[in-house]
């Protein structure tokens, strides 16, 4: 049994632990140092490594995460901090055309282990250009791994591996979730591996895979109804294939719930994978829950229906258990119909 | 009588010199009502508040034209009720209700209306400066002598849209101002931390256009520097570079106790309060009565105070809402 932390405590920590070990690892980012950060999960680390490591920047996100990508290959490990993961947008070059090709224009020769951590997600009322996940911009370029965190155990497990790595990781923190506390086991048991996912609720009717925020939703959703077994995914890219599908193939049913537009979303990827594979062998149709494909809005009643709710998944998930048949994502019934 | 049009509200801003008092006085008391909701719970997610700047909006507000236009930030309810937005949009966006000037879709961080020149503000520190080039390329291109007007602050002249934005408007001569509201800080960092000249104008010279400090606290000299800058741009004598220096008297964000500021600063900036420059000034030329400003205060108080109700009232928008506006066609 470990500590309980929050999950800004544990990305603390995590940060904090690895900096111990490895005097490559450099935290840089705007107001990482002196102010601790604008959610607070660098306070401390400047006093503790000095602003050699602990580095503040100007709001120039292609500048200086162009610059962790130079020193990533030249032997550093930069942890790059994006205070709203919207700002990443100007350092796109930097992360998708650089980044993520060197190892393979220089055949291994140069790598860029580099994380980039930043906060991401709905929820807050923060307007749609500081609340979106964005997790499809990285998923399709190859050469880079995402993992989105949904507890404090992972935060830590996680972003410890994600610093190791060898290349770039982006590293999706949801900003609702950071006053949230669970155990974390400290120290080299505590680190997790990348590409894993975990079943946290056991179940027999249907497999539940969420990301992030959603696993939460989803395991609630499980206390009620249908007997869930729900996958927490932990990592995007890559994605824990196997253990999906051996879930799946006892249970005969696939949910996904996702945080994000229902086009291009992570759970297409899974539900087609899963459909390839097991085909003939599922008992209904496999089931996305999403968000809509819209803008994030702003008013709070219209925000809290941006999100999977803990009501909609337990209907939803319900409903194809009980009828084996496809279930319309909400707005088509409730809305647009 | 029905409350005044954001038009309407800008028509007087340009007629009316008493005017320029009136609205710094709006601009302020209704972030500082702003302020309350929040506190009270009823504004979600952040704001990012202008006081101790009004000058440099009402400056701005007081030489363009509605047909020019404005590009602005999330530091935007300053300029909004400035260029005429009335205080009923202003809260009723940033308390998500129909009222606002989004319809509640956006909030604190994106106001706007078209009707005075007010293009949506972004969250996105520098973006709005190359959007401000392209309107002024929409100027030259259809021969209008119309002008665009960025405005961004001292955080923004760091990052590759400020650059990119400045040189293309140079190379194309467009007629463009670009206003650098600097109030010191960027987020939570002194400019002097992020930022290797200590005046932004100074970057100007960099793209071969005029680069003018001002003194931001002053409408008059706001006023009067957006003025020159604006009759070169619709001269056809390209962009100019304008840094207003200024002060905000709170944090970047509502969560920002601004801890990191030296002892006094903010006093010191007091000391020249934009609105008591205004009002002084406007006692000495006669406009105002020495004991007027209690009384026009307390007229825009009740007025403000009205909005704020008339904003609570107005429903959340309905569920629909949300999928309206996407991509043209689907307005609802």
């Amino acid at each position: 049994m470990g500590e309980r932390l929050r999950m800004r405590e544990a990305a603390r920590r995590a940060l904090d632990d690895e900096m111990a070990a490895d005097g490559d690892v450099v935290v840089l980012g705007e107001d990482v140092a002196v102010a601790g950060g604008p959610f607070k999960v660098t306070d401390g680390l400047l006093d503790k490594y000095g602003e050699r490591r602990v580095i503040d920047t100007p709001i120039s996100e292609a500048g200086f995460l162009g610059a962790a990508v130079g020193a990533a290959g030249t032997g550093l490990r930069p942890v790059v901090e994006i205070m709203f993961i919207e700002f990443i947008g100007v350092a796109f070059d930097q992360l998708i055309t650089e980044a993520a090709k060197v190892r393979y224009l220089s055949r291994g020769q140069v790598g860029c282990p580099m994380v980039v951590r930043a906060t991401v997600g709905a929820g807050l009322g923060f307007g749609c250009q500081h609340s979106q996940i964005l997790d499809g911009w990285f998923r399709g370029t190859p050469g880079i791994k995402v993992c989105i965190p949904a507890d404090s155990a992972s935060m830590y497990g996680l972003l410890r591996a994600a610093i190791r790595d060898d290349d770039p990781v982006v590293f999706l923190e949801h900003k609702a979730m950071y006053g949230d506390r669970g155990a974390v086991e400290v120290g080299e048991a505590g680190i997790m591996e990348i590409g894993r996912g975990a079943v946290v609720e056991g179940g027999s009717d249907v497999t539940v895979v969420g990301s992030g925020l959603t696993v939460g939703i989803a395991r609630k959703a499980a206390d009620a109804g249908p007997s869930m077994e729900v996958i927490d995914l932990r990592t995007l890219v890559p994605w824990d294939s196997e253990l999906v599908l051996e879930s799946v193939s006892r249970t005969g049913r696939l949910v996904t719930v996702e945080e994000g537009p229902y086009s291009g979303g992570w759970g297409a990827e899974v539900v087609a994978h899963v459909a390839a594979q097991l085909h003939g062998q599922l008992k209904a149709p496999s089931l996305r829950i999403t968000s809509p494909d819209v803008p994030i809005p702003f008013a709070g009643a219209l925000e809290e229906r941006y999100l999977p709710t803990v009501q909609l998944v337990a209907d939803q998930v319900a409903q194809l258990v009980t009828t084996d048949a496809a279930v319309a994502p909400w707005w088509q019934t409730e809305v647009l119909a | 009588m029905s409350a005044p049009s954001a038009v309407e509200r800008r028509q007087t801003l340009h007629a009316e010199r008493r005017e320029l008092l009136v609205r710094g006085i709006e601009i302020r008391a209704t972030e500082e009502r702003i302020q309350e909701l929040f506190n009270d719970g009823l504004v979600r997610g952040s704001t990012h508040l202008c006081i101790g700047q009004e000058a440099v909006s009402l400056g701005i507000a007081r030489e363009a034209r509605p047909s020019d236009l404005v590009v602005a930030t999330y530091r935007g309810h300053g300029i909004a009720l400035a260029l005429g937005v009335t205080p009923v949009a202003v809260m009723g966006e940033i308390l998500g209700r129909v009222v606002g000037c989004a319809g509640g879709n956006g909030g604190s961080m994106h106001l706007s209306d078209m009707s005075v020149g007010l293009y949506p503000t972004s969250a996105i520190v520098g973006s709005g400066i190359p959007t401000a080039a392209g309107a002024a390329l929409t100027a030259h291109v259809r021969g209008t002598d119309d002008a665009a007007i960025a405005i961004f602050g001292d955080g923004a002249a760091n990052i590759g849209a400020f650059h990119e934005g400045l040189n293309l408007a140079a190379i194309k001569q467009l007629p463009v101002v670009f206003v650098c509201e600097n109030n010191l800080y960027g987020e939570y960092s002194r400019q002097n931390l992020t930022t290797a000249v200590d005046d932004i104008a100074s970057r100007a010279a960099s793209y071969s256009m005029p680069g003018v400090v001002v003194d931001g606290q002053d409408v008059d000299t706001v006023a009067a520097a957006t003025a020159e800058a604006l009759a070169r741009a619709r001269a056809g004598d390209g962009p100019t570079l304008l840094e207003m220096k200024t002060y905000r008297y709170r944090g970047h964000s509502r969560s920002d106790a601004a801890t990191y500021r030296p002892d006094g600063e903010l006093e010191q900036w007091q000391q020249r309060d934009p609105l008591a420059i205004l009002e002084a000034r406007l006692v000495e030329e006669g406009v105002i009565a020495a004991d007027e400003r209690g009384a026009i205060e307390a007229q825009v108080g009740e007025a403000v105070e009205a909005a704020a109700q008339e904003a609570l009232a107005s429903p959340e928008p309905r569920l629909k809402a949300m999928f309206e506006h996407i991509v043209a066609g689907d307005a609802g």
